[in-house]
């Protein structure tokens, strides 16, 4: 009950120390105001004194007028993992926030000696336990009334969602300590918003933040699981997006397994988690014949032609009845998936050519000098067929496919089409300026001949 | 036809230079029919002015042929008119009496070049937009008119539909207008003082009858123009490239038509700051400066027995060609 009580002034005292030590800032900036102004000459104030008053009153921040203590002694202290807290707590957004060392270690920031700051009676609770870590953090960051003050759009879940991570398992569960809480991923006393991007969960940097544990093999040792998913990552085509393209939505490792309820996606969830991004190749997976095969076999959906985390990007190589094609991993020759794999593949490629082919004398036409961005921009609509057909393989159906290829094929044809109407009538100009070229010259010759015979006529006859 | 039949033109080493006005005029003549043939299919709004030069050019019979002599002989004009008015220059056809002659040749320069950057705009095509955009701006860092100068021309703060519309209302209807009063203005002193004979050859000159022998070799050179025009939209047509795109980042080198390059290349060496005043204003008022000169030349270099005064204008002039040439070059190779 005392305990109780306790916690429950602790948290008032939290929630109106920020406000008491801004409201005290500026009641004092108030009476210093009035001090200069009735104390010394009146020029001398306004013209000086008050100038370096208001710079020092709004300039300042309202955290760096609160004493101290924990900061003041442990920032000289020689060991550095005494002073590191001080000195990283310079960038953590807590500070900026107005928040100090005693609204989470407890004590009396305004002691003068280390008894009295760290005095138990004043709620010093010092450096919690691993075990402790979830429920210290959440005292605040589960509160939604209090955290509404800081940012209102903020969640106020990740503590429950903690435990029913696999961290959270182990750690209430077993009594693991090894594994991730808040601070292994979020760090401590330089803590950053994840929207920083020196933050350690800022979106590129989130893989190198999970890596620090699942990447050390004799860290990962003891709980039987691999340590090369991050090797696989900066391979896959979403580390290449994230990392070379600096494309912020791209996946990392939260955005398949959960930041806070961090969990291996079991099997009947993978395409869950793909649809999410891939919703239509998603959708077209549950409605194919595929999606019952893979249930009865127990095999993970996307992943299991995809591969989980070094997903290459894919291309028209994986699908068909060659060698090297997906496929013919499960299907064998005389099946209705290698017939309808075989379809699929051959629908595309001729697509494809088709393509190829088109563009390549649009091309042609436009370096002639032909205007052709019409039916080049219409040709994208063959483009787009094929990006369609290439979603479509997910139905496993080859009628699917040929649904949007032949249109595709039409689109490609007329393509062709334009560009050999383009050649030609750069050819019909051509000759046609043989032509014109012949009749003016021959006018020219004309007017020429004209002005000789009347030159020579004015010669003889003068007059 | 009494005046046809009495004129004459005089004939010695310099005559091939009377040609190249009759040449600027029929160059003209052949923009304003090109213009009109345009005008039955071009719809100026920012939102059908690129599809309709697009339709003209692929379907309308002929429309290609009608929009690429309309471009080239734009140039070909631009080109004609510079060559006429260097070679009145150092002929010094600018004497008295003919001042106003030069004068109204002058302002009919100004008059062809806006005839120039207005109509790069119509198209509405992504270099022109950007072109009119950097044009513009130059137009606003004129010190006190420059702002209200630019708004003018752009119909509002930034290039938009409405400087399309205004630029088409220049290209087909002041600057028409204008041009046409002062071409009539600049022909009508031409016959009225008759062609002007270089001081070196004013005793010894042959004659040749205006019509027919002058004229039908006008008509030879109009003749070959056409050709040349036809060989030019045949095997260079002009092209149109893509839709402006207001949003669209400026295409990088991007560079204005040749005859604003040694311009344009001028303002981009000119240093920052020039004796604490901004560079690029004081090219641009240098610029203006030249122009100006340029209308009162025949006003301070009136006496033909000046030889220090001819030997100066003609140092000037040779000059002004040879920036003009050696700029332009380095503009059109400059990355």
């Amino acid at each position: 009950m005392k305990m109780n009580c306790k916690m429950k002034i602790e948290k008032c005292k939290l929630r109106i120390e920020p406000l008491w030590h801004r409201a005290s800032s500026m009641c004092r900036a108030v009476r210093s105001l009035q001090f200069m102004f009735f104390n010394f000459h009146f020029s001398l104030s306004f013209g000086v004194v008050l100038p370096v008053l208001v710079i020092l009153t709004f300039a300042v921040p309202a955290s760096a007028q609160k004493k101290s203590s924990c900061v003041e002694c442990h920032i000289k202290l020689d060991d550095t993992r005494l002073s590191a807290p001080a000195k990283l707590f310079d960038n953590d957004i807590h500070k900026s926030r107005g928040l100090s060392c005693n609204d989470c270690h407890g004590g009396d920031p305004n002691a003068d000696t280390k008894e009295a700051a760290k005095d138990p009676r004043k709620g010093y609770l010092g450096k919690p336990k691993t075990l402790d870590i979830p429920a210290y953090c959440g005292k605040c960051h589960s509160d939604a009334n209090l955290m509404k003050r800081f940012n209102p759009s903020l969640r106020v879940d990740q503590e429950r969602e903690y435990y029913t991570s696999v961290h959270g398992h182990l750690l209430k569960e077993k009594g693991e300590t090894r594994v991730a809480t808040c601070i292994s991923c979020h760090s401590v006393h330089g803590i950053r918003a994840p929207t920083d991007p020196l933050s350690s969960v800022y979106p590129s940097n989130v893989a190198t933040t999970c890596a620090k544990c699942h990447a050390s093999a004799d860290y990962m040792k003891p709980f039987g699981i691999p340590s090369d998913q991050f090797d696989k990552y900066k391979t896959s085509v979403h580390a290449k997006a994230l990392y070379d393209k600096q494309d912020l939505s791209a996946p990392t490792c939260n955005d398949c397994h959960g930041n806070h309820g961090a969990t291996p996606p079991g099997i009947a969830s993978v395409a869950n988690v793909c649809g999410q991004c891939h919703g239509r190749q998603a959708e077209l997976f549950q409605t194919s014949p595929h999606k019952k095969a893979f249930d009865d076999k127990q095999l993970a959906e996307c992943i299991t032609c995809h591969s989980n985390h070094a997903i290459l990007k894919p291309n028209d190589q994986l699908i068909g009845t060659q060698q090297g094609a997906l496929c013919i991993n499960c299907h064998s020759n005389g099946d209705k998936g290698f017939a309808a794999a075989g379809m699929m593949r051959s629908r595309i490629d001729e697509l494809i050519a088709s393509i190829d082919k088109s563009t390549a004398i649009l091309n042609d036409a436009e370096k002639k000098g032909m205007e052709v961005s019409k039916p080049k921009f219409e040709l994208k609509g063959a483009t787009d067929a094929l990006t369609h057909a290439r979603v479509l393989i997910h139905s496993s159906s080859a009628a699917e496919v040929d649904k949007v290829v032949a249109p595709g094929l039409d689109a490609a044809a007329k393509g062709y089409q334009a560009g050999l109407i383009a050649l030609g009538e750069r050819r019909f100009r051509r000759e046609g300026l043989v032509v014109s070229l012949v009749f003016i010259l021959f006018l020219a010759l004309l007017v020429y001949l004209k002005i000789r015979q009347i030159e020579s006529r004015q010669q003889r006859n003068p007059s | 036809m009494h005046l046809a039949d009495k004129k004459e033109v005089p004939v010695h080493r310099h005559s091939i230079w009377y040609y190249f006005g009759g040449m600027t005029l029929f160059l003209f003549a052949v923009q304003v029919a090109t213009g009109i043939l345009l005008l039955l299919y071009y719809r100026p709004s920012s939102e059908n002015a690129f599809e309709s030069v697009q339709f003209i050019i692929t379907e309308v019979k002929f429309g290609w042929l009608i929009r690429s002599i309309h471009s080239w002989s734009a140039n070909l004009m631009i080109a004609t008119l510079f060559i006429h008015m260097f070679s009145v220059f150092f002929l010094r056809a600018y004497y008295p009496p003919r001042e106003i002659t030069w004068l109204s040749g002058a302002f009919l320069l100004i008059i062809v070049i806006c005839f120039g950057f207005s109509g790069y705009l119509l198209p509405w095509n992504k270099l022109a937009f950007f072109a009119t955009k950097v044009g513009t701006e130059i137009a606003g860092v004129v010190p006190i008119v420059g702002r209200p100068i630019l708004r003018f021309l752009r119909g509002g703060d930034d290039v938009t539909g409405a400087t399309l519309t205004r630029f088409f209302g220049f290209h087909v209807a002041v600057l028409p207008a204008t041009a046409t009063v002062f071409i009539a203005i600049h022909v009508a002193l031409v016959q009225l003082h008759g062609m002007h004979v270089p001081k070196k050859y004013e005793h010894n000159y042959q004659r040749m009858k205006f019509f027919p022998n002058f004229v039908l070799r006008d008509l030879i050179g109009w003749i070959l123009a056409i050709g040349v025009l036809a060989a030019l939209a045949a095997l260079f047509p002009w092209e149109l490239g893509e839709k402006a795109d207001a949003f669209a980042p400026a295409p990088a080198g991007i560079k204005p038509e040749w005859y604003f390059l040694f311009m344009f290349q001028t303002l981009k060496w000119i240093p920052a700051k020039i004796l604490g005043m901004d560079g690029e204003v004081l090219g641009i008022m240098a610029f203006n400066a030249i122009a100006l000169l340029l209308f009162i030349v025949p006003f301070i270099d009136r006496d033909p027995e000046n030889r220090r005064r001819h030997l100066i204008f003609n140092i000037c002039g040779v000059f002004a060609l040879a920036y003009m040439v050696v700029m332009t070059i380095v503009g059109y190779v400059a990355k």
